[in-house]
């Protein structure tokens, strides 16, 4: 059977907090449900599900491949243009330094914006259900369950304090 | 430190987006009238390139005025965004706050600004597109055997330049996401039945279907500081290399110091911070955001520009002895212009005064500190001496360049087309600004409502402080 979506709006992060482990109680998984606010709460402030994530790995990447393409570049072009001055080598170390420095920090900022992007699954524009009294302070339990559990978990949002419960193809109030 | 009330997130919304959703009257007269000097400048430009640099007041041997002081001063106003918004996050700093956002965005603006100079110095602006069409994205002629000299300062300067703006705007880009998605929330239409404007069309399109669940914010904090970490590296480099423009020119004494580099980077640090300390000012005047921008930031600020400012002068200090300390003739002649001669002498005076001695006077009492006015005029009084100081290290020197053979060639002095063209930049920055505060919230509206659901009090004897919790 397919999931719908619920979501609860609370005004106290305790309250929402309560919601997450009636939820847990209940049966729901902890991948089956999530939390919206509109600022970032301090880890753990909701008993959500610790997620990992691989972000670092982008800089470190970009990094590399800034680091190959400024040595490539400038390597190369000194020597497309070999400019001979009082006998010393073509490939002039410091100068290189500084722009394949420019380079490596260059592409790792970009490959970091791409890791951010990516890990937080974004673009993502079909929203599914979601209020958008969430950007005004309120904080939003999302389940995804059952289509039978749907009356237990909207009673089990007012039973923690949630001021609406909304649910998929229902307008908000 | 915590000063102010709490307050909620409906009317922090409401506050701070009041400048888009509901701009005010005077907004599109200032942008107007902005926009009219920086078409002054424009047309100043175009008169320069029709007619030629001999509208200038440049001359052999000076052949770098205005604008490549402008240049290096716009530089130096970037380098607020970074120190601001990467050291003070990484320090987790918990007045860096309301200042970030407008700081990072200044970055940006005075980055594109500083690159106009250079190129408008050129005198010869359409060449660029002989570098950039013929071969897509390839900032040289290849098809014609060019290539860059990777020896040359000139072009570590934009390879520096160019990361530094790129990585900018990126970095101000990812923080905008979660404030997007706000004005994407508030520029809903009321119903269902209701179709979306463009508005909320385009702020559901940047917000990229943010939802701000755990793992975005988690991955919004470690992007902020990641991003503080890498940048601030390229910040640091950005103004020693537009020091090396000077510092590698062996030809001209004045400038072919080792101490550039650092003595450049506080500089800028300096220059940027009191002008986003201004700009802070202005922001709360004109939008009326006294709950945010408080007298406690303003206060941060000064303490800060004084512990730059001493820094910045040790330097300027340190640069002076360094070239009297190596007695050579041409050098000590240079120090002599500076130093002893009309109109050079009074300029190097009225510099020290107002970059250092008049601003830290003022920053050392608390009750000035807090004083806004006399916080911006402090403010206004480094920038001009920051200015002149890039005018009194370029001129001077060239102007003894080549003793000898053209010292025929006494005092530059600009012309009106530079005046107008110097002039256009400021304006450029101001109506720049003014035109995102219409389209994104210059505070970061998640930054604020963080501190708010981090602030507490704590009562400590018979008193209650006001404090704010930190994660590690």
């Amino acid at each position: 059977m397919a999931k719908r979506a619920i979501l609860g709006l609370f005004e106290d992060a305790s309250y929402a907090a309560e919601a997450g482990d009636a939820l847990q109680r209940a049966g729901v998984a902890p991948t089956d449900y999530d939390f919206l606010t509109d600022t970032p709460y301090p880890e753990g402030a909701f008993g959500e599900r610790h997620e990992g994530h691989k972000l670092y790995i982008f800089p470190l990447c970009g990094a590399l491949v800034g680091l190959t393409i400024g040595i490539l570049l400038t390597s190369m072009t000194q020597m497309a243009y070999p400019m001979v001055q009082a006998g010393k080598p073509i490939l002039s170390l410091p100068p290189m330094a500084v722009v394949t420095y420019e380079s490596t920090m260059l592409t790792a900022i970009i490959f970091t914006i791409i890791g951010i992007v990516f890990e937080s699954r974004l673009p993502s524009f079909k929203q599914g259900l979601y209020d958008t009294r969430i950007t005004e302070g309120y904080i939003g339990v999302l389940a995804n369950v059952e289509e039978t559990q749907l009356t237990e978990v909207s009673t089990l949002f007012t039973q923690a304090g949630a001021v609406d419960v909304v649910r998929e193809n229902q307008a908000p109030a | 430190m915590q000063e102010g009330r709490p307050i909620p997130s409906r009317q922090i919304n409401r506050e701070l987006l009041s400048t888009i959703l509901n701009s005010p009257k005077w907004f599109w007269i200032a942008v107007v009238l902005l926009g009219l000097i920086v078409l002054g400048a424009m047309s100043a430009a175009g008169f320069m390139v029709n007619k030629g640099l001999g509208v200038t007041g440049m001359n052999r041997p000076v052949m770098w005025g205005f604008f490549i002081t402008n240049f290096v001063f716009w530089i130096g106003i970037s380098h607020a965004g970074v120190m601001l918004s990467a050291i003070l996050r990484l320090s987790k700093a918990e007045w860096r706050r309301p200042a970030t956002r407008a700081a990072e965005i200044l970055t940006v603006f005075s980055l594109m600004t500083a690159m106009l100079m250079p190129l408008i110095h050129t005198g010869r602006p359409w060449r660029l597109v002989y570098w950039i069409y013929t071969v897509p994205f390839a900032p040289y002629d290849y098809a014609r055997g060019i290539w860059p000299n990777v020896r040359s300062p000139l072009v570590w300067d934009p390879s520096a330049v160019y990361t530094y703006l790129t990585s900018s705007i990126l970095f101000v880009l990812v923080a905008l996401i979660p404030d997007f998605a706000v004005l994407r929330d508030r520029t809903a239409p009321p119903t269902s039945g209701h179709s979306p404007t463009l508005t909320h069309r385009i702020y559901t399109l940047l917000a990229m279907g943010w939802r701000g669940n755990p793992r975005q914010w988690k991955l919004q904090i470690i992007a902020g500081v990641l991003l503080s970490a890498l940048i601030l590296p390229v910040f640091v480099s950005v103004h020693s290399i537009v020091s090396w423009d000077f510092g590698m020119a062996v030809a001209v004494k004045s400038w072919h110091s080792t101490i550039f580099a650092p003595y450049f980077v506080v500089g800028a640090v300096h220059s940027g911070v009191s002008a986003v300390a201004f700009a802070m000012i202005i922001l709360r005047h004109i939008y009326g955001w006294q709950n945010y921008i408080r007298h406690e930031h303003i206060d941060a600020l000064g303490r800060l520009l004084i512990v730059v400012a001493t820094g910045w002068f040790y330097f300027f200090v340190m640069e002076v002895i360094f070239g009297f300390y190596g007695r050579e003739a041409d050098e000590l002649a240079v120090r002599d212009l500076q130093f002893m001669q009309n109109p050079w002498n009074i300029w190097m005076m009225v510099f020290v005064f107002t970059t250092y001695f008049l601003p830290v006077a003022l920053w050392l009492p608390r009750m000035f500190r807090r004083n806004l006015w006399i916080m911006s005029a402090a403010c206004i009084s480094v920038n001009i001496g920051m200015w002149l100081e890039r005018f009194i290290i370029i001129v001077p020197g060239l102007q003894n360049k080549q003793v000898f053979t053209f010292s025929w060639y006494t005092v530059y002095s600009p012309s009106a087309v530079e005046w107008t063209i110097i002039g256009g930049t400021f304006a450029l920055v101001s109506m720049l600004m003014l035109l995102v505060a219409r389209v994104a919230p210059l505070i970061p509206l998640y930054d604020i409502k963080e501190a708010e659901i981090l602030r507490t009090e704590v009562k400590i004897g018979r008193v209650t402080v006001p404090a704010v919790y930190r994660e590690d």
